[in-house]
């Protein structure tokens, strides 16, 4: 029987009229992964073995009449994510036979919300790409065009999704990591407000912009994942302490007298003009639903990126200096003094952009450097986000491209640093600003590839992304197009 | 130049990381691109404004001083790559 193409809704349905087991979602799902994997390499680990005996219990458990949110649903895990007792690696060299003695709080939320994990996904080295090429396993390939790119850093994620490998995914986004492969795989992909989702067991890499979420088939999913994995955590004392909405309640109320805000720093040249007449399609269809779209104005937004790529790294490179050789991962051999040992293990454990990332943080960081990088970019965050403060007490949502381009082709700017920085222009300043975002698909280039649009909205506002996102998704005038594999 | 040989040199030693002469070369070229394009900061007039370090404002987040289950010290050193007598086993640092 074949369910692998089935949404969270759709299986829980089925689920609980007794149509489907769990067990027979979770045979259908390692049938579809044997026979897409070999064209995507979503995955760097499949948890086949358990994944089948946690669905016989939990047929059990529905037998017996309880039916959680997420029971029997197939979920991947972006490999940055600790699993208690499953090697958890980064992608990175360093962290190879790395085993968690934990679960990550999220991990532990959807286990107790019935979910069953089928596998660790591809990613950046450290969640630091736009592309999944800088992986220790090697790069994820785009369902819709193996030649290119799925995105990044959670492309394995998104491919996975995207290519029915799972029914939903769960991942992290610094820059722009689950908008952003979200978008080129044509899926739906949500970061929350800094603050809403628990950060314990999710490997540091920017810890001021790092947030864990969902990327789902569509917005109805989304809000059940959402509702999962939100909420206060003690183990993170950056996670915010106010109650969580049931976001469900959010999808299928209208949009009338909203205020749709166009950046229009956002629209300037450089984005294609395919995803531009998409953009302008998405904007005629929202405003047939009531809304109203205004121009709003985010007049810092050309300095997102050296601001990001300032700061992440001067976290990064304090965040990763954990990897010495002594607690856990990789020891380098033949090795003299301690420093050497640091030397030699970093040396060899870390991938190039990696190393990059963390030369940069340690400059700006450095004496006599502080001032003119580090306290400058967080200056100017501060007026990155005063921008959004200020548009968004004009509007309700703002609308924005994702990216400027559909997805690249593998290896296309991977030897040049700075053309993959400036890639992420749209969906830094996010998380420089701690707001919520969203990117739905809204259609197809010529070529088809899939294109994106990203909803943003005020702190915590995560219910009024979902609301907009499931309007767009019913007025949407394309149809999902099926993956030729 | 924004940034010579030799301070990217000084700068990796710092980062604890080892390169050779052609990812030195290839580095010091990267980062001379990528610290030029920050340049562009310069540009903006940020006189008076506070630094914002976290997008959430949250102050003195205070717990009670209690003990709670944690990781075992077996748990604590099974990832170490060398670890006996339940310490974790470093070169020799003092002489």
């Amino acid at each position: 029987m074949e369910t692998y193409f089935l949404s969270i809704g759709e299986l829980r349905a089925a689920l609980a009229a007794g149509k489907l087991s769990a067990a027979q979602i979770i045979t259908n799902t390692f049938e579809r992964i044997a026979s897409v994997e070999p064209h995507i390499h979503a995955y760097v680990k499949l948890l086949q073995e358990s994944a089948l005996a946690e669905a016989e219990q939990i047929d059990k458990e529905i037998k017996a009449g309880i039916i959680k949110p997420l029971s029997g649903i197939p979920i991947a895990l972006k490999d940055i994510l600790c699993t208690k007792g499953i090697e958890t690696t980064c992608c990175s060299r360093i962290l190879q036979n790395f085993v968690p003695p934990y679960d990550a709080t999220v991990v532990t939320k959807l286990r107790e919300a019935g979910a069953i994990f089928v596998g660790k996904t591809n990613m950046d080295e450290f969640a630091m790409g736009s592309s999944t090429e800088t992986s220790l396993f090697g790069a994820t390939r785009n369902p819709y065009d193996g030649e290119r790119i799925p995105g990044g850093s959670s492309g394995g994620s998104a491919a996975a999704v995207a290519a029915n490998e799972c029914a939903a995914a769960i991942a992290s986004d610094t820059g722009g990591s689950i908008r952003q492969p979200a978008t080129l795989c044509g899926v739906v992909g949500l970061k929350p407000t800094y603050g809403r989702v628990s950060r314990y067991g999710l490997i540091a890499f920017a810890s001021s912009m790092d947030q864990v979420g969902p990327i789902t088939q569509n917005s109805a999913d989304c809000a059940t994942m959402l509702n999962v994995i939100a909420g206060y955590d003690r183990r993170d004392s950056t996670s915010v302490n106010i109650p969580v909405p049931d976001y469900t309640q959010f999808l299928g109320r209208d949009i009338t007298g909203w205020k749709i805000g166009i950046p229009k720093e956002y629209f300037l040249d450089g984005i294609d003009a395919e995803i531009r007449r998409a953009l302008n399609k998405t904007i005629e269809g929202l405003e047939a639903n009531g809304a109203k779209c205004l121009e709003v104005s985010l007049p810092h937004t050309e300095y997102c990126i050296a601001v990001y790529y300032i700061i992440a790294p001067a976290e990064a490179s304090s965040n990763l200096a954990r990897y010495d050789g002594v607690k856990y991962g990789l020891r380098a051999r033949n090795f003299g003094d301690l420093i050497d040992m640091y030397k030699k293990t970093r040396s060899y454990g870390f991938g190039a952009e990696v190393k990059r990332r963390i030369m940069l943080g340690t400059y700006v960081l450095s004496a006599g450097y502080y001032d003119a990088y580090y306290k400058k970019a967080s200056q100017v965050r501060a007026l990155i986000k005063r921008d959004f403060q200020e548009a968004f007490a004009i509007c309700d949502v703002i609308l924005a491209p994702t990216t400027p381009t559909c997805a690249f082709k593998i290896g296309e700017k991977i030897d040049d640093p700075m053309q993959m920085y400036l890639f992420d222009i749209f969906t830094l300043s996010a998380n420089l600003a701690g707001i919520p975002g969203i990117s739905v698909p809204c259609g197809y280039t010529e070529a088809g590839l899939p294109i994106g649009a990203q909803f943003l909205a005020g702190h915590f506002e995560e219910g009024k992304l979902l609301q907009i996102a499931a309007v767009h998704e019913q007025n949407a005038a394309f149809t999902k197009r099926r993956l030729r594999i | 130049m924004k940034i010579s040989k030799a301070e990217v040199a000084h700068i990796a030693h710092l980062s604890r990381l080892d390169f050779t002469d052609a990812e030195m070369e290839r580095f010091t070229h990267q980062l001379n691109d990528i610290l030029t394009y920050m340049d562009k900061l310069r540009e903006v007039d940020t006189e008076g404004v506070a630094p914002t370090a976290h997008a959430i404002e949250l102050n003195n987040v205070f717990r009670e001083d209690v003990v709670m289950p944690s990781l075992t010290n077996a748990e604590a050193l099974a990832n170490a790559p060398d670890a006996r007598g339940g310490c974790l086993r470093v070169p020799k640092v003092v002489e």
